[in-house]
């Protein structure tokens, strides 16, 4: 166990491989996030987005090298995920329980008997929303629910993977508030979405990731400097260009 | 033990309110009772539904069971996302699946017998080992279900191989004895065939029951042999025991590659 430093990023990632079979998913991937900001994770699609933030949450085990939360090393343990809120991108929920029943198993899980956020839950305001079986609601009722969970615990660590897929409009505002509002209370953010405009509006830094590697790291205003590019998607094409070059 | 309760409590909610749960569980009691309706008294039913104790209850157990593990897939990855041991939430949701599919059997074959079924001691002991043969084979045939899901990320082997293994327990593996009592009929093969009858859980569920109704004495000398080990209370109580040691292996199995798993 390393002791946490003052300033320690809120998650380290150190050399971490992974492999599944004779496919890289993440090759030697040297990632620091820093604490109380909104950190996009981009790529094309195999870049091994999903694998890292699976291996932050216990999902997947690494090859090799090492995580670290907050300065702590991560082992096998399972402790460490009371701090973290996820939400998965289209997550399936038991279709016979009730929204509600998902809140209460999640909130039974956790142990949390106070102290939750339920901002969200206002999302449900019309009577029995949250009382009608998973199998009958919409993909964006689904969303909903899955944002809540997420939110619910009051995690310092968020990671999010889509999370405005499938929402309406007002919905999908409320959750960009929601966001930019944890971040403000000191939680850190990890976002993974393919709408740029989303990232843009959101996101403080950036980790560009192709083929399991780290293209580029840093804030997002560095990116456009470093490309010449003033929009953030023309600015991914001009690295991967730089990098196929 | 405290995390498994509490997966067990939502899945058995989720589980017991599923539709195919309760069609199977109906199916069972309008069989039940219509074999009652048609005549029969309760040993007669007892033997009527030994074939769907031993046929239905592994099919629904490992297929249902497969389909709904593969179907539960993106749950169980926000489940483990949470401060939870991966044991814990293993066992939650074998319980969670075995239980009420258990309850189902228990609730469909048993309900037309307290209705119809003369209580006569004569029928306590068939009856017995009939409901505990289903529950047996609940308990093996989900736990294959689970040890296949787990194993395979790929839905459609994991199905097939559901079906393949039902389809060698129920018919294959009879097929596969019949033909090395035929190859081998000069040499004395009862014991052997002993042996390979305790490999397969259908084969064991099926001897118990016959055995219940003195019917080895149609099977001839193999019959006695059969009568002479399963018909004793060591046999019976070896017989119950290599079915939750075949509920066990494959339970066993399936946790350790669910713990070590990359979803």
């Amino acid at each position: 166990m390393t002791a946490p430093v003052a300033s320690t990023p809120a998650v380290e990632f150190r050399a971490l491989r992974k492999h599944f079979g004779r496919v890289t998913a993440l090759d030697g991937v040297e990632i620091a996030v820093a604490a109380g900001r909104v950190t996009a994770l981009v790529g094309p699609n195999g870049a091994g987005k999903s694998t890292l933030i699976k291996c932050l949450l216990g999902l997947v085990r690494p090859d090799e090298g090492a995580m670290l939360l907050a300065g702590v090393q991560l082992g096998d343990g399972y402790e460490y995920r009371r701090g973290v809120g996820y939400m998965p991108q289209a997550p399936r929920f038991p279709d016979n329980l009730t929204g509600r029943e998902v809140v209460e198993m999640l909130r039974d899980l956790r142990g949390h008997a106070a102290r939750t956020d339920e901002d969200l839950l206002e999302w449900f305001g019309e009577p029995g929303a949250l009382d009608r079986p998973v199998r009958v609601l919409s993909g964006g009722t689904r969303q909903k629910l899955n944002a809540v969970i997420a939110f619910l615990f009051r995690p310092k660590l968020l990671i999010l993977d889509e999370p405005t897929a499938g929402l309406d409009p007002v919905a999908s505002g409320t959750l960009k508030d929601k966001i930019q509002q944890v971040r403000d209370a000191g939680a850190t953010v990890v976002l993974s979405s393919h709408l740029m405009a989303e990232l843009e509006e959101l996101a403080e830094d950036l980790v560009f990731l192709v083929e399991g590697q780290v293209r580029y790291a840093g804030p997002l205003a560095g990116l456009k400097e470093r490309t010449g590019e003033a929009g953030l998607e023309r600015a991914m094409a001009a690295l991967l260009r730089r990098g196929s070059a | 033990m405290r995390t498994t309760t509490r997966v067990l409590k939502y899945e058995l909610h989720n589980v017991v309110r599923s539709r195919a749960v309760l069609v199977y569980t109906v199916l069972l009691f309008l069989l039940t009772d219509v074999l009652f309706r048609f005549g029969g008294d309760g040993a007669r039913v007892v033997i009527s539904l030994l074939n769907v104790v031993l046929l239905l209850v592994p099919l629904v157990s490992v297929v249902f069971g497969t389909m709904y593990v593969y179907g539960a897939r993106e749950f169980t990855e926000l489940l483990l996302a949470q401060p939870v041991s991966r044991r814990a939430l293993f066992a939650g949701l074998y319980l969670g699946l075995a239980l009420p599919l258990a309850g189902a059997f228990l609730v469909g074959v048993g309900l037309p017998f307290v209705i119809h079924a003369r209580p006569e001691a004569a029928l306590w002991g068939p009856l017995a080992m009939l409901l505990t043969a289903g529950l047996l084979l609940t308990f093996v045939f989900t736990a294959v279900a689970m040890l296949l899901a787990t194993l395979f990320d790929d839905r459609a082997k994991g199905l097939g191989g559901a079906i393949l293994i039902w389809l060698t327990c129920a018919v294959l593996y009879d097929g596969v004895i019949l033909l090395l009592i035929t190859m081998f009929r000069e040499y004395p093969l009862e014991r052997p065939v002993l042996a390979l009858t305790l490999l397969n859980p259908i084969d064991l569920g099926r001897v118990l029951l016959l055995l219940q109704f003195d019917t080895a004495a149609l099977m001839g000398y193999t019959g006695a042999v059969f009568e002479k080990f399963f018909g004793t209370s060591v046999g019976r109580v070896t017989v119950l025991g290599v079915l939750l040691i075949q509920a066990t292996v494959p339970l066993l199995l399936a946790s350790r590659v669910f713990r070590r798993k990359d979803f």
